[in-house]
């Protein structure tokens, strides 16, 4: 096994306040990765380091042994909903089709094949009927199915993706879960931005649990454990277990 | 009509005119789209309204006003990404200090040159007293123009689309904002005769619009609004002519009733079929 993954002593701040402190951690290869923990944790922060879309302060980020700039093409990246724009003139296939768009280098077109292969991986998310609707027409899980197949089009080893379930029906969330639990086990690997700790122990086999630092990473059964999570959400689960003592 | 076809055989000026004018709303058009789809028709306004210096400058100078009005387009367009990413300012906010700065400038800089005719040309436009070179150098820019969209269409469409991803993959975002930038800039300046400083915003960015209304693909949507920007561009010139009205408010305002059928009538989008829709539905419902 391959480090996929490598993150050493990451400070990340905006304008002076910190996002991120001292996170170290490493991801081998076959992995389906959680970040989980409050709002405001540093969760996006953290994958948007990753991809070297927001400076980092100090320390060091290595994505299959080289630096991010040199991987670019090896990572793919489904974005939150919320920052998409629904009402772009663009259909389904098309989207999926920018999958195949950072292969193919400038002034190249995407060919027969590149089409071809596009209309492969939205056909893996089950949305081949509703290939020439307008994006904004879909349901939040189609939506979101469709960002999917586009990360697939661009034939990554690393996929990581912001918060896929939010907004997302129950059929959609298990379509998803399903291809990145495959992806998985074919070697590739997976980090997922997840709020909802319920599903933690059924989706993930890692977890890195953030609250700014890095509280803890690992094995699931080993991080979702009431004292540490208790660290990362500051006693918000003591405080309601006390609620219910009092009722 | 008639007289409008008789004329344009024999008069040279007509027909440079109108080979300008198609020209002009084309190329505003096709850029028109890009700027639409990524929320910057203030800026695009601004722009246009921040060469006058530039023009201004050119005319002291006695030097192509083309080298002048691109200088100061991507000067303020350079200030104003400083100004907002550097404070508390907010984008829109910024774009309004600076290119009315920039439009006082100039405003400020013709007065100074005591030419009002010039000043009265430039911030309107007269194609119809478009000289040769000018039309030239109008055909010139916006095949350069259109031959970059061509070039860059799929950077253009993928950092319009979702900015995140192109640059997570690696392509320069902000290069490409500024590179359109420039292509704005160079619209501004092959659009001065036609329709003026003040207007061309409205070429900009209302056929564009038009044609977002009709379509759900981009390229369709880019060929479409270069289509409606030239049918806007003959209407006009033809009411230009054939009742002496300012070429430049002429246009715009056929290009305007062209928005307003779109509003109304557009298949998918339009106010009439909406309406048809809803009422439909509502009879569903109540059955």
């Amino acid at each position: 096994m391959k480090t996929a993954i490598a993150v050493n002593g990451l400070y990340v701040s905006y304008y002076g306040s910190e996002a991120l402190k001292n996170v170290s951690f490493t991801v081998e290869e076959g992995n389906l990765v959680g970040i989980i923990g409050p709002n405001g944790a540093g969760k996006s922060t953290l994958l948007k380091a990753l991809l070297n879309l927001i400076q980092k302060e100090k320390g060091e980020i290595a994505i299959l042994g080289k630096t991010i700039k040199e991987m670019r093409t090896k990572v793919a990246y489904v974005p939150q909903r919320s920052s998409i724009d629904w009402d772009f003139p663009i259909t389904v296939i098309d989207t999926v089709l920018l999958g195949t768009y950072p292969k193919l280098g400038i002034f190249k077109r995407p060919k027969k094949i590149d089409k071809a292969f596009a209309h492969e991986c939205l056909e893996k998310v089950g949305m081949t009927e509703l290939r020439n609707r307008q994006i904004g027409e879909l349901s939040g899980g189609q939506q979101q199915r469709v960002f999917l197949a586009r990360a697939l089009a661009q034939k990554p080893e690393v996929y990581l993706l912001d918060e896929p379930f939010v907004g997302v029906d129950v059929t959609s969330e298990e379509t998803i879960i399903s291809i990145l639990k495959q992806l998985r086990d074919i070697g590739k690997t997976v980090v997922v931005v997840h709020h909802d700790l319920s599903k933690a122990t059924a989706y993930f086999n890692e977890l890195i649990l953030l609250n700014k630092e890095l509280i803890d990473f690992g094995e699931v059964e080993k991080v979702i454990r009431p004292e540490v999570l208790d660290k990362a959400y500051n006693n918000q689960f003591s405080s309601l277990t006390n609620l219910e003592v009092k009722a | 009509m008639i007289n409008f076809m008789d004329a344009l055989m024999f008069y040279g000026f007509l027909q440079k005119a109108l080979i300008t004018s198609i020209m002009v709303g084309i190329i505003c058009g096709v850029i028109g789209c890009f700027i639409i789809l990524r929320g910057m028709a203030l800026m695009g306004d601004a722009i246009s309204h921040a060469v006058l210096p530039g023009v201004a400058l050119s005319y002291m100078l006695g030097i192509n006003f083309f080298f002048g009005a691109v200088f100061f387009g991507v000067l303020t367009s350079l200030g104003i990404g400083f100004i907002s990413q550097n404070s508390r300012i907010k984008n829109d906010v910024s774009i309004g200090i600076m290119f009315t700065a920039a439009f006082a400038t100039g405003i400020i800089m013709i007065t100074l040159m005591k030419s009002s005719t010039d000043l009265y040309h430039i911030l309107f436009g007269n194609v119809l007293a478009v000289r040769p070179s000018e039309m030239w150098s109008t055909l010139i820019i916006g095949v350069f123009v259109l031959v970059c969209v061509y070039a860059f269409y799929k950077e253009l469409l993928v950092s319009s689309f979702d900015s995140t991803m192109a640059a997570a993959y690696g392509l320069p975002t902000r290069v490409i904002h500024y590179f359109l930038m420039t292509l704005l800039t160079l619209v501004t300046v092959a659009s001065l005769q036609t329709v003026g400083i003040v207007l061309v915003v409205a070429m900009l960015i209302t056929p564009a619009a038009t044609a977002y209304l009709l379509t759900n693909r981009l390229w369709v949507m880019i060929f479409l609004s270069a289509g409606i920007g030239v049918l806007a561009s003959i209407f006009g010139l033809y009411f230009s002519y054939t009742y002496n009205l300012a070429s430049g408010a002429a246009i715009v305002l056929a290009a305007t009733v062209l928005f307003v059928l779109a509003f109304v009538f557009s298949p998918k989008q339009g106010l009439v079929f909406r309406a048809i829709k809803n009422v439909r539905k509502r009879e569903l419902l109540s059955r």
